[in-house]
């Protein structure tokens, strides 16, 4: 149990001269939900594929399990894959999809359909065993793929972009409902997404990638609290940027000399980057009380934007433009354009970036 | 409310527009009808019209005392049958081997680079060119006594010279219509979804499961058009048989040329090429009824 369900060490790819995967180190451990996060070309779809065995990597060592399997073809390894546009069989039935790989490994018939029977219905989708692909919906398109994947009981399941076809309401319900069977089959769900959002909400631990690198890897609520390099902080919900200097641990000194309260990393004398969550910026009238232990910046309302359940305000200091949320909620203050305020947020939400 | 008085009106513009859309479609089809008719479906008639037709003593065909003798002796005198299906054997055979090889082929044009791809279509491409007739003379000078095939066979010891045989006349026919094979196979495989081979690969299928399972299924259009397309110039090659078979193997194709020219039964020789359409035609159905199938 000690072994992690898919060991990745090492691992290079190169198409040409194109590194598509650096040197990359990540363990995942059974029965997690893991995604992989981050921009197009980043080189997670490569990792997905390198654990999938649809590509070999130049370098390194792919573990499942503890079993090598770098090198091995895809038909040899314990893992099944959705793919992003599903890659349904179009000239068989939904019931001969879910069964093709129990047939390729010689099932007999009957447990075959069985076990594809039990998969149809663990993804809802009783009754449409007879269908071919193209007569159903995209959503239920994407349970037939899930269930094709799972019927094998696989030990590691990689999902890439899953749900990347499906309109917003219905991803939203899919992302709950992948989660759910998560639980209910209890085996390592390997994601990789673009969507940070879908990332944060499945995840157990999120690994975010940029340039074949992996820059980080954590839980959700770290990775978004505690994004460590500016890449991260800025890909994952949104986020402002303060240039500083540390002054001393947990103080950095801004470009007006105004020290702030942070949490630093790094010794007197760095070069930081000061990052913050707009939603963790309170403002309040000049001259207004200000909870203590707060920083405190005095800035000028550049512009206001109404977005309903929100409210954004650009707040410009002088040495910085950064955008502050207010809910819209009862009894909330509202500031108009032009005026000065005091922008306020905790030393905890203040986060030094080294970059 | 607007819109509601205006829905009738811009219906009626909707269909009258529509009618001129065909007028105009009908003008731009009609150099094609015009010629399909005169020079494709009149003498398809005539032709027809033939073979229920008398032949004078001197050979004339005489358009009177219809009869359907020449449609039963195709049905009943030995030498037709034999002739016939050996021509369907030959077909057959000549469609399998361009497809046993094609496949192959048409498989690596379609998973090359797109520069490499486009490079090897023109290869393809090439033969065309050059005359049918000369190219098929080219092999009678390949395959001759003093051929460098038949050098080459003599120094394996494996064959002599192949002219006026009937490996001969596979060699040409293939050689003839395997583009005709390739280029249908290289469409069909070049459009298939290789994320669907993936998955074949990932749910545990080796790669010749995959093959057979995605791949094979999934291009069977590509297979069934380039079969139709190898096997009906087959069916009535003439001068690939004339050429370089000699005498020795008479297909239906130098039988009809035959009756036309040397025999001089243009009812027979007519009835006979309808007898061919009539099996390119089911041959012909049965591939849009397959086609339909697999879309």
């Amino acid at each position: 149990m000690s072994e992690p369900a898919v060991g990745i060490h090492d691992v290079t790819k190169r198409f040409g001269d194109v590194v598509a995967v650096d040197s990359l180190n990540l363990d995942i451990a059974d029965g997690e939900f893991f995604s992989l996060l981050g921009p197009s070309g980043c080189g997670k779809t490569t990792t997905l594929r390198m654990i999938a065995g649809l590509e070999y990597p130049t370098e390194g060592s792919v573990r499942i399990f503890g079993e090598e399997m770098a090198l091995r073809p895809p038909n040899k390894r314990p893992v099944n894959t959705v793919f992003q546009s599903y890659a349904l069989f179009p000239h068989m039935t939904v019931a001969q999809n879910v069964g093709f790989g129990l047939e390729m490994l010689d099932v007999d018939a009957g447990e075959i359909d069985t076990r594809v029977s039990q998969a149809i219905d663990l993804v809802r989708l009783s009754g449409l065993g007879d269908r071919r692909p193209k007569q159903l919906s995209g959503g239920q398109q994407q349970r037939v793929a899930l269930a094709r994947a799972l019927v094998n009981r696989p030990q590691v399941l990689l999902l890439d972009e899953p749900l990347g076809a499906l309109d917003l309401k219905l991803r939203q319900a899919m992302q709950l409902e992948l989660k759910e069977i998560q639980r209910e089959v209890g085996i390592t769900f390997v994601y990789v997404t673009h969507d940070q959002e879908e990332a944060l909400t499945m995840s157990d631990r999120i690994g975010v990638m940029n340039e074949g690198r992996l820059l980080q890897v954590a839980p959700s609520e770290e990775i978004y609290e505690r994004p460590s390099t500016r890449f991260v902080a800025e890909f994952i919900g949104e986020t402002n940027f303060i240039s500083g200097t540390v002054d001393s641990p947990g103080q950095v000194r801004l470009a007006d000399g105004k020290t702030v309260k942070a949490r630093t990393h790094s010794s007197a004398g760095t070069k930081v980057t000061l990052t913050m969550r707009p939603e963790k910026i309170d403002l309040h009238h000049a001259g207004d009380a200000v909870p203590e232990h707060f920083n405190q910046l005095i800035g000028t309302v550049v512009r206001r934007l109404y977005f309903g359940e929100s409210l954004y305000y650009e707040i410009d200091f002088g040495h910085s433009v950064v955008d502050a949320r207010e809910e819209n909620r009862p009894g909330r203050k509202r500031f108009n354009e032009g005026e000065t305020v005091v922008a306020a947020f905790h030393p905890d939400s203040a986060e030094a970036l080294t970059e | 409310m607007t819109e509601r008085i205006d829905a009738p009106v811009t219906a009626e513009l909707e269909a009258a527009a529509e009618k001129a859309e065909s007028r105009r479609g009908l003008f731009l089809a009609l150099p094609s009808y015009v010629y399909l008719i005169f020079l494709f479906v009149v003498p398809l008639l005539i032709i027809g019209v033939y073979s229920f037709a008398s032949r004078s003593r001197t050979g004339r065909p005489k358009l009177e005392a219809w009869n359907l003798d020449s449609i039963t002796k195709i049905f009943t005198d030995d030498l037709i049958r034999s002739i016939f299906g050996r021509s369907v054997v030959v077909a057959l055979i000549t469609t399998a081997l361009c497809l046993l090889i094609g496949y192959p082929f048409a498989y690596y044009i379609a998973t090359r680079r797109e520069r490499v791809r486009n490079l090897l279509l023109l290869f393809v491409m090439i033969p065309f060119w050059t005359n049918f007739l000369v190219r098929t003379y080219a092999w009678r000078v390949l395959l001759g006594e003093d051929g460098p095939v038949t050098e080459l066979g003599r120094l394996l010891g494996l064959w002599d010279s192949m002219l006026f045989t009937l490996p001969a006349v596979y060699l040409g026919l293939i050689y003839g219509f395997l583009p005709f094979m390739v280029l249908p196979l290289y469409a069909a495989i070049e459009r298939l979804d290789w994320s669907l081979v993936e998955a074949a690969r990932d749910l545990y299928a080796s790669g010749w499961g995959a093959f057979r399972k995605v791949t094979l299924p999934l291009t069977r259009s590509g297979i069934i058009a380039g079969s139709i397309l190898v096997f009906i110039p087959s069916l009535g090659a003439y001068v690939t048989p004339d050429i370089l078979g000699g005498a020795k193997t008479t297909l239906i194709g130098n039988y009809i040329v035959n009756q036309f020219l040397t025999a001089r039964n243009w009812p027979l020789g007519s009835a006979v090429s309808m007898a061919i359409m009539v099996v390119m035609l089911l041959a012909t159905v049965w591939y849009f009824r397959s086609g339909a199938r697999t879309l």
